[in-house]
């Protein structure tokens, strides 16, 4: 079969079990998106309206399904538009494949117009990228960057296609059987001593605590996870991305970890005699000051990324390999341990926790970030997939929305990306159309990506857009608050009328100023399929506790006093 | 430098395959993660596809097996590894020009390369240019013993290692040799298909 690189693109995008893909055409891809008309019954083209859309829509599909998402954009400013999305996928080890046109071959190096080295750009922020400079390369190359995406630690790729090699014809053949790459070979299992020291470790501990991160999601080792915490009575505390790996109201899951972690999981990691960290990586917004981290604890640490063990933390046992492959390795010689004294510990502090929380405050006449989100978790069953924004809201959401079944909160962990909330969201309704989508932003993130609403009315996309509106970049406040007495540069904000924004746009739309219109909004957003924004006029000057300020002890937090204390 | 300082350095050999911008790769995964390192030769080996490169590292062999790590993580680094304490064949070449315009230095200069693997490849008229082939620390030496008679120029192409005796580090397949493999199969069951 005789194909244009154009339809060898496609071709592969199908064998691939790509459905949907989000991009923006321009001059140097136009081959690839006049061959599209080919394969629309099976490729459907989702239009963004600016390309950093379009790799977060790709981020947010990957993250809901597991699955490679895909954006596709022009040379030039087409392509530097994806960096952001391409970073945060990057830091967050999410699979994406982003196809960008580029300047003939001839025309490469020269300056040419809308020519950007983008495989140079994105060099440090891809797992790899590719410059094809030959259609005969393109079937697969495309074949090579899926497999780079989506296995061992999975990442963003970008191929890179001068638009001579969309143009070139060649007889298609698809690389069937498996990939051979002789430099990338992802560790599987691990070595039986690995296993028994491991194990020694677990039986010789008092006070284990495990650490589960985002890796236990994406080996599919929930199961296994779960089984080492109730066969060995381990206390199990959250990283961000690892909410949802095991069910939030398990007896043993305390809660989140770190700079806005529950008191209770820090002050354990700080007491524990072992921490058993799976799938995550001791981010600084985790282990606060690495100096005082977990001093009295040995360490486990299971990771599929090499590089990862001995980083920042050293693993007394640090084995390479995937968690799911591992964890089979040692639960069958795992024993039945308990640790009565050390789970009535943390049930202690997690009372005292309790008691600082606010939503057993009295506040009439307020709205407060946490009741929105609280109240969201409450009328959706708990089971609606979140995006979030970046900031307060995002911290109060891990808070305030416990997660029971994974991929179900979507967030920018790593990079901390402004603007990854709205679009994420989109792409995620793609990736599973069955589920109840709410994007919870802030009004500072929202309104650096908000041009995808036309998107989003494009293409109808059910998704329920929340808007936590303070008026604030909060999160920067609370820092000014805290650290720079209160100075507010830069951080207030003058916004439009979201809700006429919303009419401008064609979507339905209310906005909530008090805690009893919260359920009426809630029903509404739900009874339209379609796309729907709430707007949440809350509390300006609130702050998200308890917080260990940056580089400080993971147990020195600052906490919410209790009632009566202020 | 001293000889203990020298001592100190690890080297990490890595093969990598033979094509456009890895060695791009390589040097911004050292600066991105702000690795040190003391010097990196790139050179080809008895496989077309397949390159080499020796990357010393002024610092301890945990700090070297953290860059190896990384390494490994590039797709197109093909395998990597510290040479640490195994017995080892190591080289490094450097070109020296020297003042030799008086008898005195000429003298001096000869009775030095006596005393090393060293040749004089130059003679003109005010300087002359050695070429001195050995361990770092050999040529280390070496250069200190001619720095009197004043170097007027001098460039090194750094360390070169290689495990003696069957250490082989060496790769069987390359990834060339792979794609070729599975494009004709491929071909190969198309055709039977038709």
């Amino acid at each position: 079969m005789r194909l244009t690189g154009s339809e060898i693109i496609m071709e592969c995008l199908l064998r691939e079990g790509v459905h949907v893909m989000f991009g923006y055409p321009g001059g140097a891809i136009l081959p690839t998106y006049d061959a599209m008309a080919k394969y629309d019954d099976r490729l459907h083209h989702v239009l963004v309206r600016h390309e950093q859309g379009a790799s977060h829509m790709a981020d947010g599909y990957a993250r809901a399904t597991g699955e490679v998402g895909v954006c596709i954009a022009t040379s030039g400013p087409g392509a530097t538009n994806l960096v952001t999305g391409l970073a945060t996928a990057m830091m967050d080890s999410s699979p994406i494949v982003a196809i960008t046109g580029q300047v003939p071959i001839p025309a490469i190096g020269s300056d040419a117009f809308q020519e950007t080295d983008v495989t140079g750009v994105t060099l440090p922020i891809t797992k790899h990228n590719y410059l094809v400079t030959d259609v005969d390369d393109l079937a697969y190359t495309m074949k090579e960057a899926f497999h780079i995406a989506r296995t061992g630690r999975p990442g963003p790729v970008l191929v890179d296609v001068p638009k001579d090699v969309q143009n070139a014809v060649t007889e298609f053949i698809y690389p069937e059987g498996p990939i051979f790459l002789p430099g990338y070979d992802p560790p599987a299992a691990a070595d039986t001593y690995q296993i028994d020291a491991a194990l020694r470790l677990i039986d010789q501990a008092e006070r284990p605590i495990i650490l589960a991160g985002h890796g236990i999601i994406m080996s599919g080792a929930m199961q296994e996870v779960r089984e080492l915490a109730e066969r060995a009575q381990i206390p199990v505390a959250l990283t961000l991305l690892g909410k949802g790996a095991l069910p939030e109201d398990h007896p043993l899951v305390i809660g989140m970890m770190g700079m806005h972690g529950e008191a209770s999981s820090n002050l354990a990691i700080q007491e524990a005699d072992l921490l058993i960290a799976l799938g995550m990586r001791f981010d600084d917004r985790v282990t606060g000051n690495l100096k005082t981290y977990a001093v009295n604890a040995r360490k486990i640490h299971i990771d599929i990324d090499r590089s990862e063990i001995n980083k920042n933390v050293r693993a007394d046992v640090g084995i390479a390999g995937d968690l799911k492959t591992v964890l089979k390795q040692l639960l069958p010689k795992l024993e039945r341990k308990s640790h009565p004294d050390w789970i009535h510990q943390i049930r202690d502090w997690l009372e005292d926790s309790s008691e600082r929380d606010i939503l057993n405050y009295e506040t009439p006449g307020r709205l407060l970030t946490a009741q929105v989100i609280n109240d969201i978790w409450r009328l959706t069953g708990g089971d609606a997939i979140t995006v979030t924004d970046v900031g307060q809201h995002q911290m109060l959401e891990a808070q305030y929305y416990p997660h029971q079944r994974p991929s179900t909160l979507l967030t920018s962990g790593g990079l901390g990306t402004m603007g990854f909330g709205f679009p994420a969201a989109i792409g995620a309704k793609f990736g599973v159309p069955d589920e109840e989508i709410w994007a919870i932003v802030g009004d500072g993130g929202f309104q650096m990506t908000l041009c995808e609403l036309a998107t989003a009315r494009q293409e109808n996309v059910n998704v329920n857009i929340a808007i936590i509106n303070n008026h604030f970049l909060g999160m920067v406040r609370q820092w000014q608050e805290l650290f720079f007495e209160k100075r507010y540069q830069a951080t207030p904000m003058v916004n439009p009328d979201f809700c006429k924004l919303a009419d401008a746009y064609g979507i339905p739309n209310r906005r909530v100023t008090q805690r009893d219109e919260i359920e009426a909004a809630v029903a509404y957003a739900r009874g339209i399929d379609g796309p729907t924004l709430i707007e949440f006029v809350v509390e300006k000057e609130e702050m998200v506790y308890p917080m260990v300020p940056a580089g400080a002890d993971l147990h020195d937090m600052k906490r919410r006093p209790k009632p009566g204390e202020s | 430098m001293t000889q203990q300082a020298i001592a100190n350095k690890v080297t990490v050999v890595a093969l990598v395959e033979n094509e456009p911008g890895v060695l791009n790769r390589v040097a911004s995964l050292f600066r991105r993660r702000a690795f040190n390192i003391d010097s990196l030769t790139v050179g080809r080996t008895h496989k077309p596809d397949v390159s080499r490169m020796t990357i010393r590292v002024d610092a301890g062999s945990e700090y070297a097996r953290k860059i190896a790590n990384n390494l490994q993580k590039l797709v197109n680094v093909i395998d990597v590894r510290v040479i640490d304490n195994e017995p080892h064949i190591e080289r490094d070449l450097a070109l020296i020009k020297v003042r030799s315009d008086d008898a005195h230095s000429r003298n001096t200069l000869t009775e030095i390369c006596d005393r090393y693997p060293a040749r004089i490849v130059d003679v003109g008229p005010h300087v002359a240019i050695i070429e001195m082939v050995g361990t770092e620390v050999f040529v280390e030496k070496f250069i200190d013993e001619v720095r009197p008679i004043g170097i007027v120029e001098m460039i090194r192409t750094g360390v070169v290692s290689m495990g003696r005796g069957t250490r082989i580090h060496d790769t069987s397949v390359t990834r060339r040799d792979l794609a070729r493999a599975i494009v004709q199969a491929s071909s190969a069951r198309n055709g039977r298909k038709s």
